[in-house]
C-alpha cells in the first residue's frame, strides 16, 4: 500500500515534522509566505491530507478540486479562512487546535493591556531616540492605573476565563457578556454577566474574545466606542474583523477612548502606512497571541495528530464538525 | 507672623501645590531639569521646608546652609539622595511616600515581564516598520509566562504584589531576602523560600525588589548572571546599580540569558548610545514604574502632607526616621 501524501502549508516545529513523516510523504512549503490558491489547490488535490494556517484559504472551490481530500488539518483555534460547512457536507473533517492556545493567548491580550496602560512602547521609542534626558519628573509619562480598575470580557469561553484569572491577581474587578452565564467565572473570579452596553460604560478595560461570526463582525463599531469612558482601553486578541477599524481609529484620534491594543487586525498584515499606526496610543502586534516556544509546539504536535487521524480515517482527537461521523462508526 | 518658606524641585501636581500655598510661601522649580547645584543651595539657603525628588542631593553641606529647615519631604519611596543620618542628627524629620506606588510599582514590573517574554516592543516596531509580512508558525516565538517560575529577589511589599499578580498566571513563586517571611504569607501566596543563588538557577523570570544599599550594589553581576537559565528573563523596576550594566550587556549579547526588562538604569537618563540599547533582547523605560495619574496625583499630596506635618512640627505620617520625635 501506498504511503498517504499530505501537503502542510508551512514550516512548522520539527517534532510535528517528524510525527507526520514516520507515517506519511510529506511536503512542506517552504517559503515564508503563503502558497497562491491556485498553487495550494493544486497541491491538496494531489494529497490525503491538508495541515494548514489561517493565512491559507480553504473554500468551495478549493474543496471540489480536491475530491480525494480525507482531512483538513488547522493548526489555529480560529477556522475564519475555512470553509467548515462546506467541509461537512463533503463529510471532511476538520482538524483545530482548541486549549493549547488559551493561556499563551491571554497572556499576549493581558500583557498588551498592560502596555497601553503604562505606554511601554512609547517610552522604550523615546529612550532609544534619546528623548530620555532628564532622570525622573513627577509629571511626565502618566500612564493608567490597572489594579483595582474594571476589567470588561467580552466573550467568557477558555481565554476569557483565563482573562478573568490573571486580573484577580491584579485586584481587578472583572464583568463580563457572553451568551449563556457562566458560573464559574462568577464562583472564582467573583466576575459579574452583564449586558454589552453596560461593559462597555462600566470597564476601564475592554478585552474583546469571541470568535468572528457574522454576529460578531464589526461588533465593535461607532456606537459601542461611543459608549465606553474617555479613559478606556480596548483590547483586540480574538480576530480583526470584530472591530471597526475606520471607528477605531477616530474615537483613538479624539478622545473618545484612551487607547487600544491589538493583537490582530484588518487586513492583515496591517499596511504600514495605515491610519491606524499614525497614533501613539495604539500598540499592535503582529498576531502573536500563540506565539511561544511552548503553545506553537503544542499546536503543532496536535495539528499532526490531527493530520494522521484524518488520513487513517480515524476520529479526529480535535475535530471542528464533528456532525462528518454521524451515521459512521467513528 | 510670617508664612514659612518652602522650595519644591520640580513641579507636582497642583492639588498638592495649593495645599501646601495655604500654609507656607511655596516656590517651585520651574524647570524640567532638576535645579543645578548652586540654585538648589540658593534656593533653599532661606527656607523652612523643602520637599525634594530623587535627583536632588540632599546633604549636610545643603542642611548646613539651611539654618531655618525645620523638614525633609521627599516624594519617593526610596531616598538615597538624602543624607538621612545626618538630617537625624539635626532632628530634621525626612518624609517619603511608601505604599502610594507599591501596586503601581509591581504592574509595571509585571508588564516588563511580559513585554520581555512576548517581545512586545520588538515585534511592535515591527509592524510599525511594515515588517509584517504574513503569520507565520515559527516568527517571533516568544516564552510562555503562564506556568513558568518566578523569581522573587527582595520580598517587601512590591514583591509580595508581583508575587500576588503571578498567582493569576499560575507560576510558582521562589524568593530570596535578608528576612523570611512569616510563614501565613508564604502560604497565602504559594512562595517558596530558597538560597540566592537557588532562586537564580532555578526561576525562569527574576524581578528584583531590593532597596539599594552597599550590600545591594551589583547584586547581579557577571557570576550570578552566569548561574541563570539562558532563557531567563531579568526584570529591574528597582535601582539600577542593583545590576552591573556592563556585565549585563555581555549577558545579553552572548546569550547567557534571555532578555532583559528595565525599568531603571545606571545611569539614569541612560544614554541613546549606551550598547544595552542596541539590543533586541532588552527592554528599558524610563523609570516610569510610579506613572500613573492616580498614583503621582497620591505621591503628591503625600509629599504634602508630610512637608505640612513638618512645618507645624507635628508628626509626619510617613517618616523614614521617626527616632527625630523621641527626643
Amino acid at each position: 500500500m501506498p504511503r498517504p501524501r499530505v501537503f502542510v502549508t508551512r514550516a512548522i516545529p520539527q517534532a510535528a515534522l517528524d510525527l507526520i513523516a514516520s507515517e506519511a510523504d510529506m511536503e512542506v512549503w517552504p517559503q515564508a509566505e503563503p502558497p497562491e490558491p491556485a498553487l495550494l489547490r493544486a497541491k491538496a488535490a494531489a494529497v490525503d491530507g491538508l495541515l494548514t494556517n489561517i493565512m491559507d484559504r480553504v473554500d468551495a472551490q478549493l474543496l471540489t478540486a480536491a475530491p480525494g481530500l480525507k482531512v483538513i488539518s488547522q493548526m489555529a483555534v480560529g477556522l475564519d479562512n475555512v470553509d467548515v460547512e462546506e467541509a461537512t457536507r463533503r463529510r471532511v473533517p476538520v482538524g483545530y487546535t482548541p486549549g493549547v492556545v488559551s493561556e499563551a493567548t491571554a497572556d499576549q491580550a493581558f500583557a498588551l493591556m498592560l502596555s497601553a496602560a503604562r505606554r511601554v512602547g512609547e517610552t522604550e521609542r523615546w529612550v532609544r531616540r534619546g528623548g530620555w534626558k532628564i532622570a525622573f519628573h513627577p509629571l511626565y509619562w502618566l500612564g493608567a492605573e490597572v489594579h483595582h480598575a474594571t476589567l470588561g470580557i467580552v466573550g467568557m469561553g477558555k481565554i476569557g476565563m483565563e482573562m478573568a484569572k490573571r486580573g484577580r491577581g491584579f485586584d481587578m474587578q472583572v464583568v463580563y457578556h457572553s451568551r449563556s452565564p457562566k458560573p464559574e467565572a462568577e464562583a472564582l473570579y467573583d466576575a459579574r454577566r452583564v449586558d454589552l452596553h453596560t461593559l462597555l460604560r462600566e470597564s476601564d478595560y475592554v478585552s474583546l474574545h469571541m470568535p468572528l461570526t457574522p454576529e460578531t463582525q464589526g461588533l465593535i463599531g461607532r456606537e459601542e466606542l461611543a459608549m465606553m469612558k474617555p479613559t478606556a482601553i480596548l483590547v483586540n486578541a480574538a480576530r480583526g474583523p470584530v472591530v471597526d477599524s475606520q471607528a477605531l481609529y477616530d474615537a483613538l484620534k479624539d478622545g473618545g477612548i484612551g487607547g487600544a491594543a491589538l493583537d490582530v487586525t484588518t487586513p492583515e498584515p496591517i499596511s504600514p502606512n495605515d491610519p491606524l499606526l499614525s497614533l501613539d496610543n495604539l500598540v499592535v502586534t503582529p498576531h502573536l497571541g500563540s506565539s511561544t516556544v511552548a503553545t506553537r509546539s503544542g499546536m503543532a504536535v496536535l495539528a499532526a495528530r490531527n493530520l494522521m487521524a484524518g488520513i487513517k480515517r480515524q476520529r479526529l482527537p480535535q475535530c471542528a464538525n464533528p456532525q462528518v461521523y454521524r451515521g459512521s462508526s467513528l | 507672623m510670617t508664612k514659612p518658606k518652602v522650595f519644591v524641585t520640580r513641579q507636582i501636581f497642583q492639588e498638592a501645590l495649593d495645599m501646601l500655598s495655604k500654609e507656607a510661601d511655596v516656590e517651585v522649580w520651574p524647570d524640567e531639569l532638576p535645579p543645578p547645584r548652586d540654585a538648589l543651595l540658593r534656593k533653599t539657603a532661606g527656607v523652612d521646608g523643602i520637599l525634594s525628588l530623587l535627583t536632588d542631593a540632599v546633604d549636610g553641606e545643603l542642611m548646613d546652609a539651611a539654618p531655618n529647615l525645620r523638614a525633609i519631604s521627599q516624594i519617593a519611596v526610596g531616598y538615597e539622595n538624602i543624607d538621612v543620618a545626618e538630617a537625624t542628627r539635626r532632628g530634621l524629620p525626612v518624609g517619603y511616600t511608601p505604599n502610594a506606588l507599591t501596586k503601581t510599582t509591581a504592574d509595571m514590573a509585571f508588564l516588563l515581564l511580559m513585554a520581555a517574554a512576548r517581545r512586545l516592543v520588538e515585534t511592535a516596531e515591527a509592524v510599525k516598520a511594515g515588517r509584517w509580512k504574513t503569520w507565520h508558525p515559527l516568527h517571533y516565538l516568544g516564552q510562555d509566562v503562564h506556568g513558568a517560575t518566578l523569581g522573587i529577589l527582595g520580598m517587601g511589599r512590591i514583591g509580595l504584589e508581583m508575587a500576588k499578580r503571578a498567582q493569576g498566571f499560575d507560576m510558582p513563586v521562589v524568593y530570596h531576602d535578608v528576612v523570611r517571611r512569616p510563614a501565613e504569607d508564604e502560604e497565602r501566596l504559594s512562595i517558596r523560600y530558597a538560597p540566592f543563588s537557588d532562586v537564580l538557577r532555578e526561576s525562569d523570570f527574576i524581578s528584583l525588589h531590593v532597596n539599594l544599599t552597599p550590600d545591594t550594589r551589583h547584586l547581579i553581576g557577571r557570576a550570578e548572571l552566569e548561574m541563570m537559565k539562558p532563557t531567563a528573563v531579568l526584570v529591574n523596576a528597582a535601582r539600577g546599580p542593583v545590576i552591573d550594566h556592563d556585565a549585563l550587556y555581555d549577558a545579553l549579547k552572548d546569550g547567557e540569558i534571555g532578555a532583559a526588562a528595565l525599568d531603571v538604569t545606571e545611569p539614569e537618563p541612560l544614554p541613546a548610545d549606551h550598547p544595552l540599547l542596541t539590543l533586541d533582547n532588552c527592554i528599558v523605560a524610563p523609570h516610569v514604574a510610579s506613572a500613573s495619574v492616580a498614583t503621582r496625583r497620591l505621591m503628591s499630596i503625600m509629599a504634602a502632607e508630610n512637608l505640612i506635618a513638618g512645618l507645624r512640627g507635628e508628626r509626619m505620617a510617613n517618616c523614614v526616621n521617626p527616632e527625630v520625635y523621641e527626643a
